[in-house]
């Protein structure tokens, strides 16, 4: 059953003297129930603002949001009230930002930032809230969590604060958890722990969660389904399995094989795509990849490119249709022990 | 806690000391030198020279110096030369009722300019934000003693609202412990003395308040504004938390750190703000006392002026300064 269905999501920024941001425009995708659905795509394409439309964060003014976004049992989060929308954050729906450090308030001790969600979500007050916090920071491998909790954000190192914020999402056994690029600040040696924690407890809570990143690596070895995005569409949808063995748009195939491999000279990225998604056309009249693309044909700028292939679909006239040979599970693995090292 | 606050207490006797100072230096530097300002220019030149003898004027300059710090640090700050009593004592006399003023005055900028300040912030560009901006710089520009007249002719003498001068009405049989007029009549019950006493306080104190109420509301929106887009008050959204919980536990909290430091700067400032809202109401404090000091060139109460300044300056940026570590723990590590 579907318990997020985002259906032709668009988000545009006006802003006086500026011209209209289309940040996303048009973006379609599913979360199943305990499921772990990939959103992934380079810097600006609009993976922070699909995630804060869908939580009701954006700014209040200046922003008009398209399409609809139905959670569970039929609310529309991009039209419902805000009080709805406060009763299911934090409860129903949870979300870790990119920032550990600054997305915790510096001058409140970790413990209140944690009870407070108790507090506001399952009426907990005084000791036994307390008690609550202390055991989810220690689910969360917080050592020492009674002593940490009378402590601020300022003495906990980097990844002891993404655990303190996956602490608080994690509070209520929400139904849904976004992390938007939840790793990319952290040392890469952290990385690969905070995502097997992540892991581990959507698991244990049957909790849905969509991985926002810029890196398939993080994806290959978490998520269920992946949507790639760019300039604000999804421009690849498929199952784990079948978007590394056959990357069908040539951006995805550009990505994947921008990933170091094995026997690569280290820090050097292979095959990087060339451009950048700064200087993007918008849709409006051809694909908005194709100027970077090696593939380009003159079908390409013809018109914009539908979504099409079934389960596995692409937007592109022109895809890859041979296998890439890349293996998720090395992927990942190298994701993962290449921060052991 | 204990530590920084001892090692802040410590860091005053510099400081002090530089002012005791400046203060000696500018006695000797007067025309006529300091037994000019104890005598007054018109004395003789025999009580003149009795003076410099009976003062030691004659010894060496660091044993004159040690023996002025002496006299500060019991208190000693000469005779009033229109008055003819000890400086301390006037100043004691008047101190409550400046201090009420001052404490009402802060009253009324903290009151008022932190929620409009912050209203102004979360409503930006609304006609609220545009009034409180407008009228901050109104007020910051309005000469102290100009508002002050205006509010007296409007609110006292033509309206009738309030009382036009002084700090009570002779009328009422009030009985003074402390000389905190509004504590007196609590202490002793005296309701009617201690309500008519608030009342004398209402101009003056919202003409003193005029401009830290201005830069209070301006610091407040900006110092709001900047963190309503910081990350942590949107993991406060995204916890589903009130609005209320919002506001106090996580945008004003943060947000008023700055304004802290100001208020403690205000503070001091209100002083010399006293003497100007004093004057224009006939209030009975030491600022108008100061006023007249200058007009009567008397030296003695103008030093003991400074040097009150200085000692509520430096205290009410100590109490900042600790007000401080509370409400960040940063500072504290530190
Ligand atoms: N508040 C805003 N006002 C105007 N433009 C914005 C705003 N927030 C984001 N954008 C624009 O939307 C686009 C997508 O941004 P974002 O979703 O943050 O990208 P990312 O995929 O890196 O998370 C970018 O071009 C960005 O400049
Ligand atoms: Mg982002």
């Amino acid at each position: 059953m579907s318990l997020l269905d985002v259906q032709d999501l668009s988000v545009v920024f006006h802003s006086k003297g500026r011209e209209d941001v289309r940040a996303v425009d048009g973006v379609t995708f599913e979360v199943r129930s305990g499921e772990i659905v990939g959103l992934v795509g380079e810097s600006g394409c609009g993976k922070s603002v699909t995630s804060l439309a869908l939580m009701g964060l954006l700014p209040p003014r200046g922003v008009k949001t398209g399409g609809k976004a139905i959670f569970d049992n039929g609310v529309d989060l991009l039209r419902t009230d805000q009080r709805t929308m406060r009763d299911l954050r934090g409860r129903e729906i949870a979300m870790i930002f990119q920032d550990p450090l600054s997305s915790l308030n510096p001058v409140v001790p970790i413990g209140d930032q944690v009870t407070e969600v108790l507090t506001r979500h399952r009426g907990m007050k005084g000791e036994a809230a307390k008690k609550e916090a202390e055991l989810l920071l220690d689910r969360v491998g917080i050592p020492d969590p009674r002593r940490r909790l009378k402590e601020y954000p300022h003495q906990l190192s980097g990844g002891m604060r993404q655990r303190a914020l996956i602490a608080m999402a994690v509070a209520c056994r929400p139904r849904l958890l976004i992390a938007d690029e939840p790793t990319t600040a952290l040392d890469v040696t952290i990385q690969a722990q905070i995502l097997e924690l992540l892991k581990e407890l959507v698991h244990q809570d049957g909790t849905a969660m969509v991985m926002i990143t810029h890196d398939l690596g993080v994806v290959a070895g978490l998520c269920d389904w992946i949507n790639v995005l760019y300039a604000g569409r999804v421009v690849e949808t498929a199952g784990r399995h079948a978007l590394f063995a056959k990357p069908t748009h040539p951006y995805t195939h550009g990505l994947l094989s921008s990933i170091p491999r094995l026997d690569s000279v280290r820090g050097e990225r292979l095959n990087p795509i060339p451009g950048s998604v700064r200087d993007l056309l918008p849709w409006l009249e051809g694909c908005a990849f194709a100027p970077r693309c090696d593939r380009v044909t003159e079908a390409c700028v013809e018109g914009p490119p539908e979504l099409t292939g079934g389960a596995h679909a692409f937007r592109c006239v022109n895809p890859v249709l041979e296998e890439s040979g890349q293996d998720e599970a090395a992927l990942y693995s190298r994701e993962v022990s290449g921060a052991i090292e | 806690m204990l530590r920084f606050i001892v090692r802040r207490l410590l860091q005053l006797i510099p400081t002090l000391l530089g002012l005791s100072l400046l203060l000696f230096i500018w006695l000797h530097r007067l025309p006529g030198g300091p037994e000019t300002a104890l005598l007054g220019e018109r004395a003789t030149p025999e009580t003149r020279a009795a003076v410099r003898e009976a003062m030691g004027l004659d010894d060496p300059i660091f044993v004159q110096y040690g023996r002025f710090l002496k006299q500060l640090l019991t208190g000693d700050l000469g005779n009033s030369l229109s008055e003819k009593r000890p400086v301390i004592d006037l100043f004691l006399e008047r101190f409550p009722g400046t201090i009420e003023l001052t404490v009402v005055a802060m009253l009324f900028a903290i009151g008022l300019g932190i929620p409009l300040g912050y209203l102004a912030a979360k409503r930006r560009a609304s006609w609220l934000d545009h009034m409180s901006v407008g009228g901050s710089l109104v007020a910051i520009c309005i000469p102290i003693f100009f508002l002050g007249y205006l509010i007296k002719a409007v609110f006292a003498v033509k309206l009738g609202w309030f009382p036009t001068f002084g700090r009570q009405d002779t009328t009422i049989d009030a009985t003074h412990i402390t000389g905190f007029y509004v504590l007196d009549g609590i202490m002793t019950q005296e309701w009617d003395a201690a309500l008519d006493a608030l009342w004398h306080l209402v101009l003056p104190g919202l003409t003193l308040a005029s401009i830290p109420l201005a830069i209070i509301v301006r610091i407040t929106r900006a110092s709001v504004l900047e963190v309503l887009n910081e990350d942590y008050v949107r993991t406060a959204q995204a916890k589903g938390l009130t609005e209320r919980r919002i506001r106090g536990r996580h945008v004003l909290r943060n947000a008023m750190l700055p304004v802290v430091t100001v208020i403690g700067l205000l503070t001091g400032g209100l002083l010399s703000g006293a003497v100007l809202t004093e004057t224009v109401f006939s209030f009975t404090g030491i600022g108008q006392f100061a006023a007249q000091s200058i007009d009567h060139r008397d030296y003695p109460v103008m030093m003991g002026f400074i040097l009150i300044i200085a000692v509520v300056y430096v205290i009410v940026n100590l109490i900042v300064d600790i007000s401080y570590t509370f409400i960040d723990p940063r500072v504290r590590v530190r």
